[in-house]
């Protein structure tokens, strides 16, 4: 599929909070990385478990509990199937990346000891960073840094310089939430393998803007939240290869993750229940299903070139404004674009866009370390996604020469 | 253009955000502390010079923030010179009502002044700690704590 015919209008008329104006002005939402708006298709699955099949689910006695299961199942064969997985055991339920991020953190982290060394980046979101933290006060492991390059990319040189016989885990973002960085993830994988080494990828702002294979990749585990690929908030996927995840305790205990229960001794659950204690946010996961759904008939590929197409239309027209300077300009980014406009603090830059019917992100992005690296307190950030046009980016432009001349 | 370039960004506020006064670090302060908004990372440093009559002879501070946090900080340091201890207590509560919305609490004998500038800052909830941010800083400098976050108390 080709820009030219993919099919933007349809689109933007399947997301209802596109049709309000805020500020008098049309919506120019451009504040995708931080979560993204909800086609009908999602409500509506949401809206339907609720309003029809309301149960609570493997407790499937009666009609309504076994709808509701079999909707929470099939959405996480979906979910198997959008990332290639090689088995629907190795897809867990979480509410989120973070407490994915932290679900391994804790499994895994049973594993490591002290001076055993987890790499991350120096891109990472702070859900990728504090869990290890916690797990380093925890164990006395140590926690080396990838350095990023003056165009927010990952110094692989140096990357590949840490990897020794202590390194235990690599976890690395797939792509950066506030520069926009695409990182070569498979060279990170594969050199991480090579010393034994396993790998989680945090994909939460790549699952909606290109295609995910985990056994392609063969990362050992890779997380994901709903909200950020149009489904609900509270809802997230937590991917483990089945060795690893049958192998590691589980983290949280409670309801539906056991076999059997004696105050003498507990029997674990199989995967993926033994990851998934409690009553899950059964219509969230309903929702991501659905969710998925919607990009699979869009399909990745042709999101992938028109997103390409706006954000290289964006990416001309807002730097060359005078006094705008962009940060993240690694040749391989997704639709994101991080700025500061000259003596204009970002979020009086956000402010003023809200005035005009733009929203933006304004602030650190939760990656203070991307923010210290590059000396700025913050930055504004425009963020597209498959309904996001050229137009969008033009009222972006006129809307920073406006705050310009407010602030002259 | 409307709402928030007319309520919020008045001209007054416009212009301490692009030449700030008493913007500086001050030696031989008697009492300093920082203010630091974890949500956006806007962060100052409150630096009083009291003298022995308590009243406050010197404001000055330094750091970073938006334009809403900038132009506060240099107002506040204008209407603070040559206050006592106990009229910048009254100032900071007078203030605090003033950006929450709250203009009952503004004690009768207070004149905010320059300060109605920011009257428009309630409509917008995530700038009030924005305004806030030096008063608090002030104020944890006048108790002889050394740092507050906009996190502690509004």
């Amino acid at each position: 599929m080709t820009a030219n015919t993919y099919p933007i209008d349809n689109v933007r008329a399947d997301f209802p909070a596109l049709r309000q104006t805020v500020n008098g002005c049309p919506l120019t939402y451009l504040d995708n990385a931080a979560t993204t708006l909800k086609p009908e298709a999602v409500v509506e699955a949401v809206r339907q478990h609720y309003r029809e099949e309301s149960a609570n689910i493997h407790r499937g006695v009666h009609h309504l509990s076994q709808k509701a299961t079999e909707a929470y199942e099939a959405a996480r064969d979906k979910v198997q199937h959008f990332l290639h997985a090689e088995q629907r055991e190795e897809i867990i339920f979480t509410s989120g990346t973070t407490a994915a991020i932290n679900t391994v953190a804790h499994a895994f982290g049973s594993t490591i000891h002290a001076d055993d060394e987890i790499i991350l980046s120096e891109m990472e979101h702070h859900s990728n960073i504090v869990p290890w933290q916690m797990l380093r006060e925890r164990t006395g492991c140590v926690l080396r840094v990838i350095p990023i390059t003056d165009d927010g990319q990952l110094d692989l040189a140096a990357y590949e310089a840490m990897l020794g016989p202590r390194t235990k885990l690599v976890s690395v973002v797939y792509v950066s939430n506030s520069l926009g960085t695409v990182n070569p993830v498979q060279r990170v994988i594969d050199a991480a393998h090579a010393h034994g080494a396993k790998v989680l990828v945090d994909a939460a702002q790549a699952v909606a803007c290109r295609a995910v294979d985990v056994r392609a990749l063969d990362c050992d585990f890779l997380a994901f939240s709903g909200h950020k690929i149009f489904g609900p908030t509270g809802v997230g996927v937590l991917y483990g290869k089945r060795v690893l995840l049958d192998a590691l305790p589980p983290f949280f205990g409670g309801g539906d993750m056991i076999l059997s229960v004696s105050f003498e001794r507990t029997t674990y659950n199989a995967l993926p229940y033994k990851f998934e204690a409690g009553t899950p946010h059964i219509a969230g996961v309903i929702g991501l299903g659905a969710a998925l759904d919607y990009v699979n008939a869009l399909g990745l590929a042709g999101i992938a070139a028109h997103e390409e197409d706006v954000r290289d239309y964006a990416t001309r027209l807002i730097a060359r404004i005078p006094g705008v300077r962009l940060y993240g300009t690694a040749p391989e980014k997704a639709a994101i674009l991080s700025f500061v406009l000259e003596g204009v603090h970002p979020h009086d830059v956000g402010q003023i866009l809200d005035t005009h019917g733009v929203a933006v992100r304004a602030g650190h992005h939760c990656t203070q370390p991307v923010m210290q690296r590059y000396g700025i307190p913050a930055t504004a950030r425009a963020s597209f996604s498959i309904y996001n046009t050229r137009a969008d980016a033009d009222r972006l432009a006129a809307a920073i020469m406006q705050t310009k001349e407010l602030f002259g | 253009m409307s709402g928030a370039s007319d309520e919020l960004y008045q001209q007054v506020i416009l212009d301490h955000n692009r030449t700030p006064r008493n913007m500086r670090a001050l030696l031989g302060a008697t009492h300093q502390a920082q203010g630091l908004n974890p949500l956006c990372g806007d962060a100052y440093t409150v630096y009083l010079s009291i003298d022995g009559a308590g009243v406050i002879r010197e404001v000055a501070y330094e750091g970073h923030g938006c334009a809403i946090s900038k132009a506060s900080a240099s107002m506040m340091s204008e209407a603070l010179t040559g206050r006592t201890v106990a009229q910048a207590h009254a100032l900071f509560d007078a203030f605090r009502g003033l950006v929450m919305g709250k203009s009952e609490a503004t004690p009768q004998d207070c004149d905010l002044g320059k300060l109605r500038v920011f009257s428009g800052v309630w409509r917008y909830p995530a700038r009030v700690k924005c305004a806030a941010l030096c008063w608090h800083a002030l104020r944890s400098a006048l108790d002889g704590q050394g740092a507050t976050t906009t996190e502690d108390k509004l």
